[in-house]
């Protein structure tokens, strides 16, 4: 018997959950709030550690769920629990009947203009990891003209509690190294900075990359955090930072300066999931039952989580999880 | 006329009129140079290091910074016995940098 499970999101979480429960002969449906399926992933050039083209992920999980209904541009307006288990009504006045529901919505990225003194949104030249990923992408931006200096600050609104984001958002500083092996692919000639706390090279082959970023690329990682970024009278960056490791502060003109932004939680699901009745952690993620045997559950029967919505997470974590949360809500509809 | 007011010189680093030449010609032979990650077991085990002020981590820091006098200077203390060689998780060839850097 064919059973529904809503899943909220249609990133690479909410698709790679609808294809395995579809295997597994459960009727999953997507609602997606965007245009298109794919979420961030969709948007992104290369992935680490090895420089694999996104689109080529994006597009084997596309195929997967060619035949899982699909409403995009939807939202999910209203959601009860009932004693068949969940109503759920859509922007476009259709109701849904399920029998679970994922939330799969992901994450946002930090608003860089929160942290003033990079100068985003003031100083033309400093730009955001997205949009840079967005040149490699397109090779347009008009910021990027032949520059001769680059630098990246880690930790852009992720270990700072001025922000109240104390926790460390994972995918920032291999994506940093990736993308400032990337820059001096274009521009060979260009000195390219990055200026970290820690580099977390958590990943199998991401600590290759880092040796390759020192190597092959020549990119000079300079451990402290950018404290504060200037214009000159040429429109180029003045950036101020210690260098720990020589305990010396420094200063630096650059041509270009990219903010590694964190992840923040997709705040637009907030009243549905208060409607499920998931909380929030304290880092203002969803909250799961546990961090180990219970990460795809919630406080609530029937209400699953998976991906980034609970915690910053890289493309593969994302995948892994939306795995556990199919045999999850299976084993959860054998049960009932 | 001394009113005892003086000014201190900013103890920035200005990266901007760094001169780089004895570091990248270094770099030409010893690609190695570059792959540091500043762990300090060079340093930690350094024979001339537990009685002065020799490390070759800050070695490499001063040629990057400007300041290759002192980054000779220190490197007198150094007996050239090898261990940080032998202990680099980088397999870093230390003992001939050091060399190459006094050549």
């Amino acid at each position: 018997m064919k059973e529904n499970i809503l899943i909220i999101g249609g990133g690479a979480a909410g698709m790679e959950a609808a294809t395995q429960l579809q295997k597994m002969g459960l009727t999953p449906i997507i609602v997606e709030k965007s245009e298109h399926l794919g979420g961030h992933i969709a948007q992104w050039d290369r992935l680490f550690p090895a420089f694999h083209p996104a689109k080529d992920v994006v597009d084997q999980m596309l195929n997967q769920v060619k035949d899982v209904k699909t409403y995009l541009n939807t939202e999910v307006t209203d959601i009860q629990r009932n004693s068949d288990g969940f109503k759920a009504i859509l922007s476009n006045n259709e109701t849904i009947d399920a029998k679970a529901v994922i939330l799969a919505t992901g994450f946002d990225i930090f608003k860089a203009e929160r942290k003033q003194e990079y100068g985003y949104g003031i100083y033309n030249n400093v730009m955001t990891s997205v949009e840079l990923e967005n040149f490699f992408r397109t090779g347009n931006d008009a910021r990027i003209n032949n520059p001769k200096k680059i630098g990246f600050v880690h930790c852009v609104g992720a270990r700072d509690v001025k922000v109240c984001n104390t926790y460390c958002s994972k995918v920032c500083c291999t994506t940093a190294l990736k993308q400032a092996c990337e820059i001096k692919e274009v521009f060979p000639d260009a000195e390219v900075y990055t200026f970290y706390m820690d580099l977390r090279m958590f990943g199998p082959g991401y600590e290759d990359l880092y040796l390759k970023t020192q190597k092959d690329f020549d990119v000079k990682c300079v451990r402290g955090r950018v404290c504060e970024v200037s214009e000159d009278m040429d429109g180029k960056l003045v950036i101020k930072a210690e260098d720990t490791l020589f305990g010396k502060p420094l200063k630096m003109t650059l041509d270009v300066l990219v903010l590694m932004c964190s992840m923040e939680k997709n705040k637009s699901i907030d009243v549905i999931q208060q409607k499920l009745g998931v909380a929030n952690n304290s880092d203002g993620f969803m909250q799961n039952k546990d961090m180990y045997l219970g990460m795809n559950g919630t406080a609530q029967d029937g209400v699953f989580v998976a991906g980034a919505c609970t915690a910053p997470k890289s493309l593969p974590d994302t995948i892994g999880e939306a795995r556990s949360v199919a045999t999850q809500v299976f084993n959860y509809i054998n049960s009932k | 006329m001394d009113f005892g007011f003086c000014l201190s010189p900013s103890s920035h680093v200005k990266m901007d009129s760094v001169d780089l030449t004895t570091f990248n010609h270094l770099k030409e032979t010893n690609p190695d140079i570059n792959t540091c990650i500043a762990c300090g077991s060079c340093t930690a085990t350094c024979t001339a290091g537990n009685f002065t002020e020799m490390s070759f981590r800050r070695i490499l820091l001063m040629l990057q910074r400007g300041k290759e006098e002192e980054a000779k200077k220190m490197i007198q203390r150094c007996m050239l016995c090898g261990k940080c060689t032998l202990v680099c998780p980088r397999g870093i060839n230390i003992r001939k940098i050091l060399l190459d850097i006094t050549r």
